[in-house]
């Protein structure tokens, strides 16, 4: 508990800063007073066991779920902001189970994202050459990892200045993890990620600095090599 | 003493309401004569009659979260099914009673148990189509009497002539009183619990191992028996069946009557079917008094339409006050609570 | 035959008008989760207003005037009305009964309870000559426009940016507004969408019956309903084929059995599609 006092976000440097973020839906109180910063680069880990509040709480920074508290993106509170001006402030968002549309095509899904006047179909073809050749097929006929394509790739066709990425690898193929793995990796270079994931290996291959939430709150920021011990114990798992 | 007030208060009004035959006050404007002369005597009694069926409406939409757009037919059924059994087949009014219980039963039951498969939205839709079947087979059977409607051959001798209205007013009351019963003691019993659940988390009930389903046909077929019931008083009360009460116009009434008065809340059916029902009765002579004829066109054809100032009424209700008439009376009382302790 | 010819065409023309009327609404529940019972008024407005500039221009721009009348309540109704209270689904179909009351008391008040006789144009008057039957040609008006009207939509929905929106929006609503898309303007534009088509069936409906009155669109409506839940909620196509049965069905049966069947076995057909599949003949897509 101590450690979410003590890590007042420095707002010089942080893209985003949460503060004290709570939302209650249908009587649950789901997040209880989160606050952390993501710095303007590289890879920021959102760890947690399941129903710990993750997803919630990248849903809260979008304003998709109601919340209170307060969301500051790029210097801007944007709390009061409804979702689609969050977005538009330039942040990517794939969020868990992909929310792809199944009845329309890869390449309508593609276009509903365009935001830029010229988006960047040439990246987006270039990391996942399947996604043009698949252009006419309708998104719900797709593979899992597929559709995690589509999502990664529509999130990557704007000029975003941070990308939210919820769980990627969920469900996928060890080959296709690798993958989305690459295509993480090669898009953190130029856009600050925030990503929720389950597989450990994977987090430590990306980044060393993680945020981690237990039961609604934030129990743990720093980096993941400090403390491997308490990190297992409040993660509750042994896939390191 | 307050405490004491608030328990007795009910018991008090409806003592008084049970006097009023016995009460020669003049009430110009309000009732359309002095207060126990038979015009007067079967305004209220409609009144009372249409808050009892908005209490059973309520007993769905407030207390199980059913939005049905088809209860209507089972007043319907009730009023006709009593009706035919006597006007038409001359077998009286004791098998008329049972037929009556037979089919408001047994029509809910059947129509229930299918429109309760889907949820939401889409329940309202279909007890709406049902409802349209019944207006549609009514209008337009013979038996029924088409779009005239049927007028009752044989009224009971307790209830026959005007003499006799204040009876039928004690027969409103004592149906009122009797839905107001059923239904309070339904919503705070054991199944009551499980319907206040369903409307808040489904889930959980389902994991507590109860089927929501069959707990909400309880809650359709008891508030649809209730209402056949109070479809014979409308028969006795009005000496007739009428068409109008099969439509969804009529559904939409007792919906508008609930949400009026506050949903879900201990009097707010009650007052608002009230409420209601009498604007709905009177605003058409308030329309026709001088002080509206004396109105420009443009303002005094809209207040000749009892549809529009309560269709207005209702969504300034909806908009400005969610919890009903109940919730301002609420909100009145926690203001001068408030007021009291800052003075 | 010829029999069968003209309660096929019949069946077909009274399915368009459910079809005019449906594909609206489909699109508002789908899109906006608004269950909309002012939609009977958006009909009633436009065979009114139809009605009212058939006096002084001929019957396109009398047809033009009706459409126009009704989207722009359409639109009203929903910046005014209805954007207040998203989120908040049964206050919204509570807002749209009031309007609904409220607004056909009004359009009594102003042209009174009794039907007005609308005079159909001059072609819709004579009948065409089909297999041996003599199909009166309003028939053809109806099932055309409907027809136009499909058509049109199928357009809108798969070639333009916003029809792109309601589809997507049909399938997922939030996650449309978390790509930066601002929703609720889709929302307006299926408003507008159901008001036009509404009004349009107005203008048709006066035609056809040969009158109108306050409460028409109110009777259409339910049976408006009735392809919305058995096509699919938010679905046109769905919406178009449940459109045509039930016409024919309607149709058939109250001319075969006898008048009131045909109602009757609509709502059989639709609890057999309910208790089978309850989704609706389609699933939740926009096409």
């Amino acid at each position: 508990m101590s450690d979410a006092q003590r890590s007042e976000p420095d707002s010089t440097a942080d893209l985003l800063q949460i503060q004290d973020l709570h939302v209650r839906i249908g009587g649950s109180h789901i997040l209880q007073g989160v606050s952390f910063a993501v710095p303007g680069s590289g890879v920021t880990a959102l760890l947690g066991r399941n129903g710990a509040g993750k997803t919630t709480t990248l849903r809260a920074v979008l304003g998709l779920v109601p919340r209170t508290g307060t969301v500051v993106f790029d210097g801007e509170d944007v709390s009061g902001r409804r979702p689609y001006e969050i977005v538009r402030r330039g942040i990517g968002y794939a969020p868990e189970d992909r929310g792809v549309f199944g009845g329309l095509t890869v390449a309508e899904n593609l276009r509903l994202a365009e935001r830029d006047p010229s988006p960047r179909y040439d990246l987006v073809y270039e990391l996942f050459p399947e996604l043009r050749t698949r252009a006419k097929q309708a998104a719900g006929t797709l593979s899992g990892g597929q559709q995690q394509m589509v999502a990664i790739g529509r999130a990557l066709l704007n000029d975003n200045r941070m990308l939210l990425v919820d769980e990627p690898t969920k469900g996928l193929a060890p080959k296709i993890v690798t993958e989305v793995a690459e295509v993480l990796e090669r898009a953190a270079a130029t856009v600050p990620i925030l990503l929720v994931e389950q597989n450990l290996a994977l987090v430590r291959r990306l980044t060393d600095r993680a945020v981690l939430i237990a039961e609604g709150r934030v129990a743990y920021t720093g980096t993941l090599s400090d403390d491997p011990e308490r990190l297992q114990e409040l993660l509750g798992v042994s896939r390191v | 003493m307050t405490a004491i007030v608030k328990r007795w208060w009910p018991l008090a009004a409806l003592a008084a309401l049970v006097c009023v035959p016995y009460l020669q006050i003049p009430v110009p404007g309000v009732l359309p004569d002095v207060l126990n002369r038979p015009g007067s005597l079967q305004l209220i009694a409609i009144c009372l009659l249409f808050a009892g069926f908005a209490v059973t409406y309520d007993l769905l939409f407030g207390h199980t979260g059913l939005l049905s757009f088809g209860h209507a037919l089972y007043v319907a059924a009730g009023s006709y099914t009593a009706n035919i059994v006597v006007t038409k087949l001359h077998w009286g009014w004791g098998p008329a009673l049972i037929a009556t219980a037979g089919v408001g039963l047994l029509l809910p039951v059947l129509l229930g148990a299918v429109a309760l498969r889907v949820r939401g939205i889409a329940f309202a839709m279909v007890t709406l189509a049902f409802a349209q079947v019944g207006s549609i087979l009514v209008m337009s059977a013979r038996i029924t009497g088409g779009e005239e409607g049927l007028s009752l051959s044989d009224t009971p001798e307790i209830f026959a002539g005007v003499a006799n209205t204040f009876r039928l007013y004690w027969l409103a009351l004592a149906y009122l009183v009797l839905v107001v019963l059923v239904v309070r003691w339904s919503v705070e019993s054991e199944p009551g619990r499980v319907w206040r659940a369903i409307g808040d988390n489904e889930r959980r009930v389902t994991v507590l191992g109860l089927s929501p389903y069959r707990f909400r046909l309880l809650s359709y077929v008891l508030s649809a028996f209730l209402a056949t019931l109070g479809g014979v008083v409308h028969l006795l009360l009005l000496g007739g069946s009428n068409p109008q009460i099969t439509t969804s116009a009529f559904t939409v009434g007792l919906l508008v009557m609930t949400v009026l008065g506050g949903a879900g809340t201990r009097w707010g059916a009650l007052l608002g079917g009230v409420l209601y029902t009498y604007l709905d009765q009177r605003l058409a002579a308030l329309a026709g008094s001088d002080a509206v004829a004396g109105l420009p066109a443009a303002v005094r054809l809209p207040l000749e339409q009892p549809q529009f100032i309560l269709g207005v009424l209702f969504m300034v209700v909806v908009y400005f006050l969610p919890g009903g008439l109940a919730g301002l009376s609420q909100h009145l009382a926690g203001l001068s609570r408030h007021w009291r302790r800052a003075t | 035959m010829s029999t069968l010819v003209l309660l096929t065409l019949t069946g077909l023309g009274l399915g368009a008008l459910y079809f005019l009327i449906a594909s609206g609404l489909s699109l508002i529940f789908g899109l906006a989760d608004v269950l909309n019972f002012a939609h009977g008024l958006f009909l009633g407005v436009g065979a009114y207003a139809t009605w009212w500039a058939a006096t002084y221009a001929p019957f396109g721009v009398a047809v033009a005037v009706g459409v126009l009348a009704g989207t722009i309540l359409a639109v009203a109704v929903e910046l005014a009305l209805i954007r207040p209270l998203y989120a908040r689904p049964i206050q919204q179909v509570l807002v749209t009964v009031g309007l609904s009351a409220a607004g056909v008391a009004l359009l009594q008040a102003g042209w009174g309870a009794d039907p007005l006789t609308f005079t159909k144009p001059g072609w819709t008057a004579t009948t065409t000559r089909v297999l041996g039957a003599a199909v009166p040609n309003d028939r053809f008006l109806l099932i055309g426009a409907a027809v136009a009207v499909f058509a049109a939509l199928l357009l809108f929905l798969r070639r333009t940016r916003y029809g792109l929106i309601v589809r997507a929006g049909v399938e997922d609503r939030a996650m449309v507004t978390a790509l930066g898309i601002d929703v609720r303007k889709a929302f307006t534009v299926v408003f507008a969408i159901g008001g036009a088509a509404a009004a349009l069936a107005g203008a048709l409906a006066a035609t056809y019956f040969g009158s109108i009155t306050p409460g028409l669109g109110g009777s259409l409506l339910i049976f408006a309903f009735i392809v919305v839940v058995i096509g699919g909620m938010g679905s046109l196509t769905g919406c178009a084929l449940a459109a045509v049965l039930v016409g024919l069905v309607q149709q058939f049966a109250n001319y075969y059995a006898a008048a009131g069947v045909g109602e009757a076995s609509v709502v059989l057909l639709l609890a057999v599609v309910l208790l089978v599949r309850p989704g609706g003949l389609t699933g939740r897509t926009a096409t």
